[in-house]
């Protein structure tokens, strides 16, 4: 594995700036996640590392060595992509021996086995080593797809989504696996996603992407409460950070224009009068949509709270986030 | 607008059993969710309801009339599809005025009812579009306007919002349910997303394998499920299960494991075999002084709170505590249960034991 830089690396396509002078550093062992909605350059940042797509300008060193005019297969990168791409033909081994027995590997048979057996383990899918991939269900297909990719020892393992066409109850299981398995490996991972919960809970670092810009990076816990930005503050948080006009509560600093106010961050008891407009039950915690001056603010309250739409309710702020007119972090 | 009521409805296609003896009540101006995996005859009861299949027996009274072998067209009810089947020939209004003008209504009326729609849906300023302009989002709200328009008894959603990505799937479901605040029209709703039918639905029906598992209001049946299956299919991460042998008296408040007692709510009847302790992770606290162990094997951050997962000789256990408190991989804890909100199951039924937390709840349809 090797450490990863990324400096002023921009890609546009025609007149669109998929990605826009980003540096980053992923160093030997780190889980790096990036993460963004459509269209933020995640995938074409992936496509740069691996050598798929060459860049209008910057650089990218493996190692402190530039990799810029290698080839994909020179790169040695692995990628796994949200659509699992397997060989229908052929059984889960013999999918997950293929990479080995690339040419350019040579790769003794004993060596093979070993690290078939070794990988099949960890993902849980030894039992179904001897199936045809078109027998196994949409979970053991992409922990097989994921598996293809850690049974070489690339320069890095580069990730597109690899959950997202999973159910629910399979992807909160996959995520605490694929951590697991990436701190027993001690692999680099860079992963992308649009989905929060998969940056917070696995990420060692978390890059947020705007626009093809890298607008912040750090801890997931850095990001969560030291966001440089508005923009940052919404991509994290369930429900959504609620963002409202500075001056309704007091104490705004001087050029605030916006207050955000995390759910779990409005005082209930003291303040202002809000109305309750609905009342929202998701079993382990309940929400309290509120309505102060025209504005809808989301909240959180006791699981089995008796108020119901109609009552008032006082708020306050607590640990507010304030931004300027064009969404910077003030204070 | 309609009260639905069920009574013993059953569904074969040939040798296969869709739906066994279904029994719930869907009262006027519900929101009703029918919850359950791929497979569970979810679909198959709306489609009975809406008279999309007759049932093999069993009986459907829509307002109080008996509609069980009635066809579609008599029913007066609107479906909406996971896949919004719009005419793409038309433009919006076109295809909202379409079920008024087969009705052979008025043009001056029709205008006047499609008005008042997309007034309600705000899709005013694209009545005029054609279909293939629009995005996702306007495409469902058409879809939606095309039902509402007819002002039917019922409507009847089957994953309306299924094909849609996640951020915008949340918006749609604040603004389906904020719409059906404003008409109250009765809804029944079915999806396999339990997320989707705690933050919808007034009530929720639970199937698996075609039998209902609970029928009841979104936190009782979180607070006390009524099954195995309940209580993992609803929550994330879903409740713990630590597996033991037990032997409780009547009103017994606390199981015995190896050197630990654990407690629960007082049992309303005795057991003695293979129990499944049952708490959610928010009622599993971390502390030093708990006997009870567990290993920290990992932990996910979630901002305010996060979620630990130990492993205990009885079993896996997740905890959602604040991310504030430190548990390090590889560290060994004690866990403190939330006695009063725990759930005894017998092993062999999945069945929840009666007790002081659920007696009352337990009704199965």
């Amino acid at each position: 594995m090797v450490d990863l830089v990324m400096r002023n690396v921009t890609k546009a396509y025609g007149t669109n700036v998929a990605v826009d002078g980003m540096s980053m550093t992923v160093n030997d062992g780190d889980f790096v996640v990036l993460l963004g909605p459509s269209g933020a350059g995640k995938t074409t940042t992936l496509c740069l590392i691996s050598g798929l797509v060459h860049p209008d300008g910057g650089d990218i060193l493996f190692d402190g060595r530039s990799v810029i005019n290698d080839t994909p297969a020179q790169r040695n990168v692995a990628m796994v992509f949200q659509n699992y791409s397997l060989y229908p033909h052929m059984s889960v081994r013999e999918n997950l021996s293929f990479p080995l027995r690339s040419p350019i590997l040579r790769t003794p048979e004993d060596e093979i086995r070993r690290k078939v057996h070794e990988v099949a383990e960890t993902l849980r899918i030894s039992h179904k080593l001897d199936s045809r991939a078109t027998e196994l269900s949409g979970g053991e297909m992409q922990r097989v797809s994921i598996g293809r990719a850690l049974v070489r020892d690339p320069a890095i393992h580069l990730m597109d989504e690899p959950l997202s066409s999973l159910d629910a109850k399979l992807r909160a299981e996959l995520r605490v696996e694929l951590k697991r398995i990436q701190a027993s490996l001690g692999s680099t991972l860079l992963y992308v996603t649009h989905d929060q919960t998969e940056a917070m809970t696995m990420a060692t670092d978390v890059g947020v992407l705007d626009e093809g810009r890298l607008v912040q990076f750090g801890s997931p816990r850095e990001i969560y409460s030291d966001p440089v930005s508005l923009y940052v503050a919404r991509r994290l948080g369930l429900p959504r950070i609620n963002a409202l006009p500075a001056d309704l509560f007091a104490g705004a600093p001087s050029g605030a224009s916006t207050i955000g106010l995390r759910p779990e961050h409005i005082r209930h008891g003291e303040g202002r009068d809000a109305e309750v407009i609905r009342i929202e039950r998701l079993g382990d915690e309940t929400r309290l949509h509120l309505a102060l001056d025209g504005h809808a603010i989301v909240t959180l309250t006791d699981v089995h709270t008796e108020l119901t739409p109609g009552d008032v309710v006082s708020v306050s702020p607590r640990d507010a986030l304030y931004f300027d007119a064009s969404g910077h972090r003030i204070a | 607008m309609a009260e639905i009521v069920v009574g013993n409805l059953c569904k074969e296609f040939g040798d296969f059993v869709a739906v066994r003896s279904s029994s719930f009540t869907v009262e006027d101006g519900e929101f009703f969710m029918i919850l359950g995996p791929s497979g569970c005859g979810k679909t198959t009861t709306l489609r009975m309801i809406a008279g999309l299949e007759l049932p093999t027996s069993g009986e459907i009274h829509i307002d109080g009339e008996e509609v069980g072998q009635m066809p579609a067209s008599r029913r007066d009810i609107a479906f909406v599809f996971q896949m919004y089947a719009l005419y793409p020939h038309m433009n919006v209004r076109s295809n909202i005025s379409y079920p008024l003008l087969s009705q052979g209504m008025r043009r001056a009326q029709v205008r006047e009812k499609v008005a008042e729609v997309a007034g309600i849906l705000g899709i005013q300023d694209i009545l005029d579009s054609p279909i293939s302009s629009l995005s996702g989002g306007d495409r469902q709200r058409v879809a939606l306007g095309r039902a509402i328009v007819r002002n039917p008894k019922c409507f009847l959603m089957d994953e309306p919002l299924g094909a849609l990505d996640a951020e915008f799937r949340a918006h749609m479901s604040e603004e389906l349910r904020a719409l059906h605040n404003r008409m109250g029209a009765t809804t029944v709703y079915v999806t396999h997303d339990q997320l989707e039918a705690m933050q919808m639905g007034d009530k929720i029906v639970v199937m698996n394998e075609g039998e209902i598992e609970q029928f009841g209001a979104p936190q009782d049946i979180y607070d006390k499920p009524a099954s195995m299956f309940v209580a993992d299919f609803i929550g994330s991460p879903p409740m713990n299960f630590l597996k033991f042998r037990v032997s409780v008296g009547l009103g017994a408040t606390e199981v015995p494991v190896r050197n630990h007692s654990l407690q629960m709510p007082a049992l309303r009847e005795p057991f003695d075999g293979d129990a499944v302790y049952g708490v959610r992770p928010e009622h599993v606290r971390l502390s030093d002084s708990a006997g009870y162990r567990g290993e920290v094997i990992a932990s996910e951050y979630l901002g305010t709170t996060q979620i630990v997962t130990l492993r205990t000789e009885d079993g896996e256990v997740k905890a959602r505590t604040p991310s504030s408190q430190t548990a390090r991989e590889g560290e060994t804890v004690g866990l403190e249960f939330n006695g009063p909100t725990v759930t005894l199951f017998d092993e062999g039924s999945g069945r929840a034991l009666g007790s002081e937390l659920n007696e009352g709840v337990l009704s199965r349809g």
